[in-house]
């Protein structure tokens, strides 16, 4: 693999890395209001204890000295403490990330396979009927907020047919036997969330990948291909789609971000305990240190993931592999 | 076959449909080819040499469509014959070079895979013997044959367009067209090109159609030169005949428009006007607007056909010369 | 000055061609009409169908649709179709407002950095990059809960944050204009840098420009209504998110009140929908590879 190429997207993730971590620091340093507020909840504090806080939270000193501080932090790890649960945040994000991450990637999956399917229809059968259908369904679950499509799946499945449970992602209080009845039971919890959020952002990537396949349907390339002799089908199967999927790789990295949104929705709305339902949580709680460190490491994710849809890229374009 | 022409064109007519209405792309061109030999298509940006060249391999675009004529290859009608029945012909038959823009091979795929799926689409040998037919091939174009697994990003032009031409060459087809074969290269490796099209020549017996808007070309690599004006045949001959006994005036203003070395130095002549709109062409000859030896009212109320002008086989589309037919 | 006159002509011209090519593509103009269907009930609706938030339980709640309420109650007894004509012109304000704030920060930064080159360009767009990996959502949900809920701070907070992808597109679009024969000529007859990036530049990059503010609107307004939804609106103001939050916390998904929470999702997906079908019409009509015969 080439190897300026590799550097080149490391250094440019690491310096995005910094400025995710610099507003990260701002933002809850420049806010109006008292960041104690929270805990004040009863009467005020007493100037000493906010004292004792600020030293704790690492809000005193100067600006500069805060920020020094807050990487020295997050090189070891130290997220600070929650000011809900008086717990390491990192311990409360652990557990958290991992359902995330299991939600996500079956959603993703999903998303990608059913989004590449349709574009993919509705750009080799463009003018005809399935291209009308294709890209309505597309435009149309791009409309649907994610949240809504799993309000509704949930009253259908859930309430009206009773077959798919209604929130969590394993029965509340339900002690398992074996490891195998504790994965059908996450399994049965994950069906609903992973098929509402997948179904929510397939739509994008279905557009995304019928105009990255009506371009590529433009090259010379498929005119030698036609010349040659080949059938349609396989004209699209073996030249056009191979080519299709490099831009597609590169901007499903670039709305990873869009990701997010759906898992923080899908969460909310299916109790999942993941950390985007945490983000939200925090958020009413005002516990600022577990916001913080939630936002970081969702950001981290997504600055990872596109470092690994870089190398993935670069794998696949032989243009950049063999350079 | 008992004819010895391999393709016969006769009364081409293929029109495109657009939402201001219908355009003539090709308006009644006939001419035929014999095996072996080489026919120059030459004429302006949008005179109809592209498409009659499409439309003899079908490849033409979603709204084109061949209204009337025929096309006989091997004493078959292409015409008649339907997408599924055009496959196996494609390639195998006559194939086609495109131009050599960056994009005409598949970036994606290494070009000896390219090679031998054409060959594998048609022939049913394993893929060690279409690989040593691609290694044979490429020496007969003069390509290293270590490169034959690259991608076609790391040819240069030149090395591309070879490669497109060991593709065209792979299946053994009877025919091949060239779709402006030079028009993207530099003048030195276009000079390559030419040679390595004269030699393929000389050492195959394919027959060529040799599309471009470069006269200086036509004359080194062609028998027989067919000059087409907007979807029409204006003139039709040897080289000999059209390059040295013009007879069109639409030809006469084209040799003369491109510098000659060897003659004195002259002012190079271009045509006044443009091309006719081929969606609603005027009735009459196409060419009277621009035309400098326009006899009269016949030249703008009828349509020339083609007539003989002595010579061998020479043709032309023009008033000024009927009558005096031999 | 006649040069005036003539940019005049050739612009109107334009439009009007521009206009005759948008009637032939079904796609536009289905879209278009949904936007004004939409305008409509947002703004004549009201004047028709007399709505206020403040009335509660008029009929029951959370009521099925009946005589005199034909989109059922909310959970105050408030008619959901009213709530629901009254809330177009939120959930449009907002986007709408929200939407000229970011297409106007991401094509001063799209322009201004694509003319501007060098270093400076590189390292904005660093700064760009930057904030376009940042998951919009959580961003988002922060600087509203910070803010406060007001309107005016959801609009202030949602134009802050979607400029990114408006900025790739100007400044690529800038880019390519920058070579253009007719630039290089204003710089030597020594037209200033701000007299070349707006009265040249700009021009050429606004078609663009349109097509992708109608898809930043469409996105737009996708987003209040998640915020509304998650709690972070402004609750007094009754935006078609509000309603949803209203149908989610009081548990009518949980007893099957389909009336609620159906009517109000839909009314936002065909908004959305009317937004993205036109935007993506204008995008096949201005870029050749995607046009039709």
């Amino acid at each position: 693999m080439n190897l300026s190429y590799l550097s080149k997207k490391l250094s440019h993730s690491i310096i995005t890395l910094f400025i995710v971590i610099t507003i990260n620091f701002f933002l809850f340093r420049v806010i109006p209001g008292d960041p104690f507020a929270m805990i004040a909840k009863a009467g005020t504090l007493s100037a000493e204890y906010k004292e004792e806080l600020s030293t704790l939270y690492g809000f005193n000193g100067s600006l500069p000295i805060q920020y020094v501080k807050y990487l020295r932090q997050l090189f070891t790890f130290d997220f600070g403490l929650s000011f809900k649960y008086r717990k390491p945040v990192l311990e409360i994000l652990g557990n958290r990330l991992m359902a995330t991450l299991l939600l996500a990637f079956f959603a993703q999956l999903f998303a990608i396979i059913l989004g590449t399917v349709i574009g993919t229809l509705s750009a080799a059968f463009r003018g005809k009927k399935i291209d009308v259908a294709a890209l309505g369904f597309a435009l149309f679950i791009y409309a649907i907020p994610a949240f809504w499509l799993g309000i509704v799946l949930l009253s259908f499945f859930s309430v009206k047919l009773g077959i798919l449970p209604l929130n969590g992602m394993v029965v509340a209080g339900l002690s398992h036997p074996t490891t195998w009845a504790y994965i059908k039971d996450v399994v049965h919890h994950l069906v609903l969330p992973v098929f509402s959020m997948g179904l929510a952002i397939c739509g994008g990537y279905a557009i995304i990948m019928r105009g990255s396949l009506l371009d590529v349907l433009t090259e010379d390339y498929i005119t030698t291909a036609r010349a040659k002799g080949l059938k349609r089908k396989d004209i699209v199967i073996k030249h056009a789609l191979p080519n299709a999927m490099l831009p597609m790789v590169t901007i499903i990295a670039i709305n990873l971000g869009f990701m997010v949104s759906g898992a923080i929705q899908t969460e909310t709305v299916f109790s999942w305990p993941g950390i985007g339902r945490l983000v939200y949580e925090a958020l009413m709680a005002r516990d600022y240190p577990v916001l913080q460190g939630a936002f970081l490491i969702i950001s981290l994710t997504v600055i990872i993931a596109n470092f690994i849809a870089d190398i993935f890229y670069g794998y696949l374009d032989p243009r950049i592999k063999y350079e | 076959m008992k004819n010895e022409n391999i393709l016969e064109v006769s009364n081409l007519k293929t029109y495109f449909k657009i939402k201001e209405g219908i355009v003539k792309a090709v308006d009644g061109v006939s001419f035929s080819l014999k095996k072996g030999e080489s026919l120059g298509l030459v004429g302006e940006s949008g005179c109809g040499k592209t498409t009659t060249a499409l439309s003899i391999i079908k490849l033409l675009a979603d709204n084109g469509y061949i209204e009337d004529g025929k096309i006989l290859f091997k004493e078959k009608d292409i015409t008649k014959m339907t997408e599924s029945e055009m496959l196996p012909i494609r390639w195998k038959d006559i194939s086609i070079i495109f131009q050599g823009s960056m994009n005409a091979l598949n970036p994606v795929m290494r070009v000896s895979d390219q090679i031998v799926e054409a060959i594998q689409l048609h022939e049913n040998i394993s893929d060690k013997e279409a690989r040593e037919r691609v290694t044979k091939l490429l020496e007969l174009v003069n390509l290293d044959t270590g490169l034959i697994d690259s991608y076609p990003h790391e040819f240069s032009g030149g090395m591309r367009q070879r490669a497109m031409i060991t593709m065209a060459l792979a299946c053994n087809p009877g025919l091949i067209i060239g779709d402006e074969p030079t028009t993207a290269l530099d003048l030195m490796v276009q000079a390559q090109i030419i040679d390595l099209i004269n030699d393929l020549r000389k050492k195959l017996d394919t027959s060529m159609i040799i599309i471009t808007h470069d006269l200086s070309i036509i004359t080194e690599i062609c028998d027989r030169i067919a000059v087409m004006y907007a979807g029409k045949i204006a003139e039709i001959g040897t080289v000999q005949d059209v390059i040295f006994n013009y007879k069109h005036p639409y030809t006469e203003k084209l040799i003369k428009a491109f510098p000659n070395i060897y003659r004195e130095r002259e002012m190079v002549e271009s045509i006044p006007g443009f091309p006719p709109n081929l969606l609603d062409p005027q009735k009459g000859c196409l060419f009277a607007d621009r035309c400098h030896k326009k006899i009269g009212e016949i030249c703008e109320k009828v349509d020339p056909n083609l007539i003989k002008v002595g010579g061998k086989n020479h043709m032309v589309a023009c008033h000024l010369w009927e009558g005096k037919d031999e | 000055m006649s040069s005036n006159i003539n940019r005049k002509k050739v612009m109107k011209k334009g439009i009007i061609r521009f206009i005759d090519i948008f009637k032939e593509n079904k796609m536009g103009v289905l879209g278009f009409y949904i936007i004004v269907f939409f305008l409509l009930v947002a703004f004549v609706g009201p004047l028709i169908y007399s709505y206020n938030p403040q009335e509660f339980a008029k009929g029951g709640l959370i009521a099925p649709p009946t005589k005199g309420f034909p989109l059922g109650t909310d959970d105050m007894g408030r008619s959901i179709l009213g709530a629901l004509i009254y809330g177009a012109k939120v959930s449009l304000m907002i986007g709408i407002f929200a939407t000229l704030i970011s297409v106007f920060i991401g094509t001063f930064i799209g322009i201004v950095s694509g003319f501007a080159g060098g270093k400076f360009d590189s390292v904005l767009m660093r700064i760009t990059d930057g904030f376009m990996v940042l998951p919009k959502l959580p961003l988002i949900m922060i600087l509203a809960a910070l803010l406060g809920s007001s309107t005016r701070n959801i609009i202030i907070v949602l134009g802050l944050t979607g400029w990114t992808g408006t900025t790739r597109l100007v400044r690529s679009q800038t880019l390519s204009v920058k070579q253009r024969p007719f630039i290089e000529r204003a710089v030597s007859v020594g037209a200033g840098k701000g007299y070349i990036m707006f009265r040249h530049i700009l021009p050429n990059v606004f078609p663009l420009v349109f097509s992708n503010t109608i898809l930043v609107a469409a996105g737009a307004i996708l987003t209040e209504t998640t915020l509304s939804f998650l709690g972070l609106g402004n609750p007094l103001v009754p935006s078609w998110g509000q309603i949803l939050r209203g149908a989610f916390t009081s548990g009518a998904v949980s007893i099957g009140a389909w009336w609620y929470f159906v009517p109000a999702g839909l009314c936002v997906i065909l908004l959305v929908l009317g937004f993205t079908l036109l935007g993506y019409s204008f995008d096949e009509i201005l870029n050749p590879k995607l046009r039709r015969y």
